[in-house]
């Protein structure tokens, strides 16, 4: 082969490997892409079904509820817009508790609830989600 | 008086940058030795007094100086010192300061050793390396002082959040930091390399240490940070695919990409333009993960710091730095003379198809990680998750662990389809014989989890064949380093499958005296007991575990609560054994006296260990190809004198 073929072979592939990349990423961005949904966006709107979706919010105060079982929780999750009632079985991380951020991974059930999978809240104590910000009273001791 | 004099000496060093570009400029138009050697001097005493600052900011901590605002928010008097010292980079303004100091010493090291570059291309580095120092130092001074004082100081400071205070977190943010920066070093080599019009196999061999460094400490990093986030964060998993994981993982990847095509142009002075490109991409994702982490616009579970203004200063930085790269490569690509060529079937043809994998899987972790940002800026809440990551990715890592097996069997510049056939047949056996074993094992995992079993396997077998009907003891040290390297990532490979495959999970509320089973375990808990730590208390749970008639053991997980500030973290007791992890957590109690439950939640996880010790493998193999190649071209060298 020569020089100048080579090049435009090599050029072709890595223009090839370009697309197939992009092709799975979209295609994978499709069907896998979890839309981060918080309570006011759903109020009153089609629920996405079936979905592995994420569900981000204040969790209300005096709202949580713990099964008999031990291991199930029932809570609130608000944006001040709305509400959605969230159950998880599992353990709760270490910063998830009432009036702070927490995300919840599942799926919305068909009456308007939500069942979790999987629970985060933000490492930092004073994490909110990003729909809360400016909505929401900080504090930070030093600053005051 | 102790924190001015900190200032003080960032303001110098700064001041000493701007010279340093100024006459590295000069000195790569004129080639004068005396502006040379003084380009020289002048890096050093930068990196001597950006290092003066960052030990006074480490003083300020350890001395828990109150009247210093940083470490009033992010350190306290009651603190272990181990984490006093750690809360100097623990925070932003530390780990800024940090990051130029790394970049200012790694300068400063390129002055005083490098001694195969041409003395004109040396200053142009130099020179470049100054730059990007002095962007760093403007974002310091003016945006993130360290060294503020506040007035009046409180008597004890906020504290460290409760989950940085762990041996892993306080050091591993350092090491990946070395590997960001160790990147910048190629960086500045290859605009280095774009000034001067001097692109060969010279070059490469210079540049090749510094990547294979700064690759070693990535790679540390990403490992330590997997098995942080993996043993603190209580939840079982070693990689979430969370924004700041990806900003480290994204350089690491470029970087391995870097490494094997440095290698193909410094041994067979081939794909020149592509290797500078690489480069400069590579520093391009340390800058982007910082900018990532420390701007704050992610929604990330781990992202630290947020404070927007700072986002856009790193983004302009970003911006000039590798624009401007990239503008200068976009210019001078034409006049970089073309390399030696070679056949497709060649292990250059093999590190070419690895360089074009790799960058692929850049790409979608780079689509995976900015995607939600875009879709954020035009009004929509998106985030993705591993779904994506998994089902993109791992059909990309598949292929290229085949490329990885076939690159080290094929003979540089030319090769034939049927040796490398004959080659493959050892791996190949493997692959049917893991698939075998499999089938009548464990019939029921899924298919990822197998196919990366047999990867695995075949991975493993191939990695050794070069090997094969050598005299080991002649053989060169980096051919180990390699073998050791593509061996740790079949390691890691298997671990990372066998955890998905294998792994068995249980969680339920106990009362005391019950027994829980997971896996082949027995555990009853014995116990729950308050207990004290220097600046927590705990309560604590004592699970005597049973597997099958073996000897009992005793494992305790905590919940720990902190007062400075007042957070709870949960401590997972994790017990290792030669084939797997017990990985135990104690959640919330509820109910007193006889009746009370408590969350226990416990994993069995087979062979998980080998993730992260396949890490250290491939870390401790590039380490031997660093040994292995600066000694040899010491001897060379030496026999050229």
């Amino acid at each position: 082969m020569k020089p100048k073929h080579q090049r435009l072979a090599l050029g072709l592939a890595a223009l090839a490997a370009i697309a197939g990349a992009s092709g799975l990423a979209l295609s994978a961005l499709k069907d896998e892409a979890a839309f981060f949904y918080s309570p006011g966006d759903v109020a009153g709107k089609p629920l996405p079904l079936g979905k592995n979706v994420r569900l981000g919010g204040m969790v209300e105060a005096g709202s949580i509820v713990r099964a008999a079982d031990g291991v199930s929780i029932r809570f609130i999750v608000t944006d001040g817009k709305a509400k959605t009632p969230v159950s998880f079985r599992g353990v709760t991380p270490d910063l998830f508790k009432e009036g702070s951020g927490a995300v919840a991974e599942g799926q919305f059930q068909a009456d308007g609830s939500f069942v979790a999978d999987n629970l985060l809240a933000k490492h930092d104590e004073r994490y909110m989600p990003p729909q809360m910000e400016g909505k929401m009273h900080k504090s930070d001791s030093l600053e005051q | 008086m102790i924190a001015e004099g900190g200032l003080a000496a960032l303001w110098i060093a700064a001041a000493l940058a701007l010279v340093q570009l100024t006459l590295g400029w000069g000195a790569a138009r004129s080639g004068s030795e005396e502006l040379i050697t003084a380009v020289r001097r002048i890096a050093i005493a930068q990196g001597v007094l950006a290092a003066l600052a960052f030990g006074i900011l480490i003083l300020l901590f350890l001395n828990s100086d109150m009247s210093v605002l940083l470490v009033a928010t992010n350190s306290h008097s009651a603190k272990p010192l181990l984490y006093k010292f750690a809360g100097a980079w623990g925070n932003h303004e530390g780990s800024m300061l940090l990051w130029v100091t790394v970049l200012a010493v790694a300068g400063a090291c390129v002055a005083l050793f490098e001694r195969r570059l041409p003395g004109k291309t040396l200053a142009a580095t130099l020179g470049a390396q100054a730059a990007m120092a002095l962007g760093f130092y403007a974002f310091i001074v003016f945006a993130s002082n360290p060294f503020l004082r506040i007035d009046p100081p409180p008597p004890d400071g906020q504290g460290l959040n409760p989950l940085l205070q762990d041996p892993g977190l306080a050091f591993h943010p350092p090491a990946l930091y070395f590997g960001y920066v160790g990147l910048s070093v190629a960086f500045s080599f290859a605009v280095g390399a774009l000034v001067m019009r001097d692109v060969g196999p010279a070059f490469a061999r210079a540049m090749r240490p510094w990547v294979l460094a700064a690759w070693i400490f990535l790679t540390i990093g990403i490992t330590a940070g997997s098995y942080w986030a993996y043993y603190e964060l209580g939840w079982g998993g070693w990689w979430f695919w969370d924004p700041v994981e990806n900003a480290s993982l994204m350089p690491w990847l470029a970087a391995t990409a870097l490494l094997h095509s440095v290698t193909v142009l410094a041994t067979r002075d081939g794909l020149r333009a592509w290797t500078l490109m690489l480069a400069l991409v590579a520093f391009a994702m340390s800058m982007l993960g910082t900018f990532l982490v420390r701007s704050g616009i992610l929604v990330s579970v781990h992202a630290f710091a947020v404070d927007p203004t700072r986002g856009s200063f790193i983004l302009a930085l970003l911006g000039i730095y590798i624009g401007g790269a990239l503008a200068l490569f976009g210019a001078r690509v034409g006049t970089i003379r073309q390399g030696s060529t070679f056949q497709l079937v060649s292990r250059e043809g093999a590190l070419v198809l690895n360089n074009l994998l790799l960058s692929v899987l850049l790409g979608i972790v780079f689509i995976g990680t900015l995607y939600p940002l875009v879709a954020q800026a035009m009004g929509q809440q998106l985030s993705i998750g591993p779904p994506f990551f998994n089902k993109a990715g791992i059909p990309v890592t598949l292929v290229l662990i085949v490329a990885t097996m076939a690159g080290p069997l094929l003979k540089w510049r030319k090769d034939k389809w049927s040796e490398l056939g004959r080659k493959m047949l050892v791996p190949a056996a493997a692959a049917i014989t893991v698939t075998v074993m499999l089938l009548v094992v464990a019939p029921g995992i899924s298919l990822n989890a197998t196919l990366g079993l047999i990867a695995a396997g075949a991975l493993a077998v191939a990695s050794l064949v070069p090997l094969w009907k050598r005299n080991l003891r002649r053989t060169p040290m980096h051919i180990y380093g390699m073998v050791v390297a593509h061996l740790g990532v079949a390691v890691s490979i298997a671990g990372m499958a066998s955890d998905a495959a294998f792994t068995q999970e249980r969680l339920a509320a106990v009362r005391v005296g019950e027994v829980v089973t997971v896996g082949p375990f027995e555990a009853k808990l014995a116990e729950v007991r308050p207990t004290l730590g220097q600046n927590w208390s705990a309560v604590e749970a004592v699970l005597i575990v049973r597997k099958g008639d073996g000897k009992p053991f005793e494992i305790n997980p905590q919940q720990r609560f902190f007062t400075d500030p007042v957070t709870t973290t949960s401590e997972a007791a994790i017990q290792t054994l030669w084939d797997g992890q017990l990985y135990t957590v104690i959640g919330a109690g509820e109910g007193s006296g006889k009746d009370a439950r408590w969350q226990i939640r416990l994993w069995w996880k087979p062979f998980v260990t080998f993730i992260w010790f396949g890490g250290f493998l491939i870390a401790f193999g590039a380490l031997l190809a660093l040994v292995g190649r600066v000694r040899r071209e010491r001897r060379s060298e030496e026999a050229y004198e």
